[in-house]
């Protein structure tokens, strides 16, 4: 079907001034998306995807402009963490800030560089998994991305890295419209660890494939934040290969519009993947947490745990669905979505969907959304925990199973005092 | 040490009395037992006392040591010393037990201008307190009261209470739901926190845990007022005549 003249027409106004690569095996990869892109159109507030999200400000021509961000005495996430550092500057790799990349053990590429060659081995993950991901739910600004990105690193991990690589990024203008691709494999057995960190762009589109084969274990965290003005939409398409181990999570504090998506495809048998999240929203904030975990195969286990802390009109979205694909039999399904309201002004709409072509599965999922619990506070207090502190333990404590799915301790304490700062900073 | 004259409270939302001018005075050392009729305002009375929202005072005072109480915060009136073991402990999913009480004796100590313990020093005097009352390290470890069983809950109150090191103690039916051996584990830990400048306010329906925390004074509540005060016996008397002889008398 021909797409409706009015999103031929917005497609062509927002991409009017990006240019499309050629040549090597990125131009053919790029191509390819574009006519992705072009079949579907961009996403608009009819789509059934986009009901709770309104995506215009991701698709408008040009970035709404965002106010650059000054995290006063809050120290950089992952501060004590020895990694490698790669930094992104709106958008653009930044190697004088960045450390030796030949630090982490790993293979590292930039995204320009490696495109031009002829043959490459991330021509099997560069939009591959994105192009695999859009069905059946369409994700236009994820082939958007693989059309037009303008930076990024290609990752591919043979070993046990001897660090984890840390992608910081910064934002120093206030207009800046940032494309980022990154694609990391792990090679079978191998493990690697990928931080995230820092407010990237005015408005900011990222799309992560990463490749986890047999037998390899990825580990990703990242903090989002706490800009407040920032617009972005960030995708990480997945696959794993049997028994391989994925476990990715982030934590979102502010930001005006920020949709995650995360699609997950467990393709070898007794693969596990865990997606997890905390969000904090004070005022002016729309999170949207979209997720779709497919299980292809036998004795898989997947999590989703989302967790969302809401005040002052904030709002939170939850789509959440686990399909589990004919024969997929053992599967062990687990989906949680929960929000607190601070007060009665914000919002927590939420989607979770299942659907199941196997027999012999285990598929369970929740959704709550609440108050804090005055009867615990009361309890607190009377102990002599004074109210803001014993607030603070509570949210803690509403969050505490989402960051028990982070592995490493000390990055879960990195997150935990972010948390508790967010919390000190925004009590009433 | 406690001195509560005249209290008047109702409900906040709703027009119901559940006091009427409670007197009652417990001096330093003093263990004081309160028993009357389900619906006298025995609870009602402990829980206006440590802060819990939903009621109003209408008349009358609380005074802990000489500071008037009902103008406090709840949290300010445990750093001053008052310590209300639950009749239901609450459970907290999420907030592990040494944390809870870690942060509870140090936000204390804080408000009165101490010095907070060391993590090693709180371990210490933590692992010592619940020895005594048979409580092991999983109890320790595991969320706040999350799938302890009754028996359990009682005794991380009290342990609470040897940890916090109140002054003013109140025991809200701490012997409901316990069996025969738990009441005695629980007494024992109340008995070994007896002294001098300790005093204990003990809200019971039986008179079998006064058999274990024997009272200085025994005090009968009804219709949301003291009716009776008296000694050990006057507790004796509930228990093999019931309320209606005494509340008979006192009309």
């Amino acid at each position: 079907m021909a797409l409706p003249q009015a999103k031929q027409d917005a497609l062509a106004a927002r991409i009017a001034g990006l240019t499309l690569p050629q040549g090597g095996w990125l131009g053919a990869a790029r191509a390819e998306a574009l006519a992705r892109l072009t079949a579907m159109g961009l996403p608009g507030k009819r789509d059934e995807y986009w009901r709770y999200t309104d995506p215009s400000a991701l698709v408008a021509p040009a970035a709404p402009k965002a106010a650059l961000f000054d995290p006063g005495d809050e120290r950089p996430a992952f501060d004590g963490i020895d990694r490698v550092k790669l930094v992104f500057t709106d958008g653009v790799f930044d190697a004088a800030a960045s450390d030796d990349p030949a630090l982490a053990g790993v293979e590292i590429e930039r995204l320009a560089k490696a495109g031009g060659a002829d043959i490459h081995w991330a021509q099997g993950l560069y939009g591959v998994l994105e192009a695999r991901g859009q069905v059946p739910v369409a994700r236009p600004l994820a082939a958007l991305n693989s059309a037009f990105a303008t930076d990024g690193v290609l990752i591919r991990v043979t070993g046990r890295a001897s660090k984890p690589v840390s992608l910081i990024y910064r934002h120093e203008s206030e207009t800046s419209d940032a494309i980022l691709h990154h694609c990391v494999k792990v090679e079978s057995g191998a493990e690697f660890t990928l931080l995230e960190s820092g407010p990237a762009a005015a408005r900011f589109c990222k799309v992560l494939e990463v490749e986890v084969a047999d037998g390899a274990r990825f580990h990703h965290i990242r903090a989002q934040g706490r800009d407040h003005e920032r617009r972005a939409v960030t995708h990480v398409f997945a696959r794993l290969g049997e028994g391989s181990l994925f476990k990715s999570f982030t934590l979102t504090a502010n930001g005006r519009m920020t949709r995650n998506e995360a699609v997950l495809e467990l393709t070898g048998d007794d693969a596990v993947a865990h997606v997890a999240g905390a969000s904090m929203g004070d005022g002016e904030f729309h999170h949207d947490d979209t997720v779709f975990v497919t299980h292809a195969a036998e004795r898989c286990e997947s999590r989703q745990v989302f967790k969302k802390v809401l005040k002052n009109g904030a709002v939170g979205v939850f789509q959440g669905k686990i399909l589990v694909k004919p024969g997929a039999q053992k599967t062990d399904g687990y989906q949680i979505s929960q929000s607190l309201l601070l007060d009665e002004d914000s919002q927590f709409l939420a989607k979770p969907e299942l659907e199941i072509y196997a027999d012999d599965v285990k598929c369970s999922h929740g959704s709550t959304s609440g108050a804090i619990d005055e009867t615990a506070l009361y309890y607190l207090r009377s102990r002599g925990v004074p109210l803001r502190q014993a607030q603070a333990l509570l949210v803690l404590a509403f969050l505490a199973e989402a960051i028990a799915e982070i592995e490493d301790e000390a990055i879960a304490d990195d997150i935990r005092s972010r948390l508790e700062g967010w919390l000190d900073r925004h009590a009433h | 040490m406690l001195e509560i004259n005249n209290l008047h409270v109702k409900l906040e939302e709703e027009d119901k009395v559940i006091l009427r001018g409670v007197d009652l005075k417990i001096g330093p050392g003093e263990v004081h037992a309160i028993m009357g009729p389900n619906g006298s305002g025995k609870s009602t009375l402990s829980y206006v006392l440590s802060g819990r929202d939903g009621y109003e005072v209408t008349e009358g005072s609380a005074t802990l040591e000489g500071a008037e109480l009902l103008e406090m915060e709840p949290e300010e009136r445990a750093a001053a010393g008052l310590f209300l073991a639950f009749q239901y402990p609450v459970e907290i999913p999420g907030v592990g037990n040494m944390t809870f009480l870690r942060t509870a004796l140090n936000a204390q100590r804080k408000a009165r201008g101490e010095d907070e313990l060391s993590a090693g020093d709180f371990l210490k005097l933590v692992r010592e307190k619940a020895k005594t009352l048979k409580i092991d390290a999983d109890m320790l470890k595991r969320p706040v009261n999350v799938g302890f069983s009754g028996g359990e809950k009682k005794r991380n109150e009290i342990l609470q209470m040897a940890v916090l090191e109140p002054r003013m103690c109140i025991l809200d039916e701490t012997d409901s739901g316990l069996d025969v051996d738990a009441m005695k584990l629980v007494a024992d830990g109340v008995n070994a926190l007896r002294d001098a400048g300790r005093s204990f306010l003990v809200i019971t329906h039986y008179q079998r845990l006064l058999d274990h925390i024997k009272p200085d004074v025994v005090h009968i509540m009804a219709a949301g007022r003291i009716v009776k005060t008296g000694g050990p016996d006057l507790a004796l008397e509930v228990e093999n005549n019931g309320y209606a002889d005494i509340l008979a008398e006192v009309q």
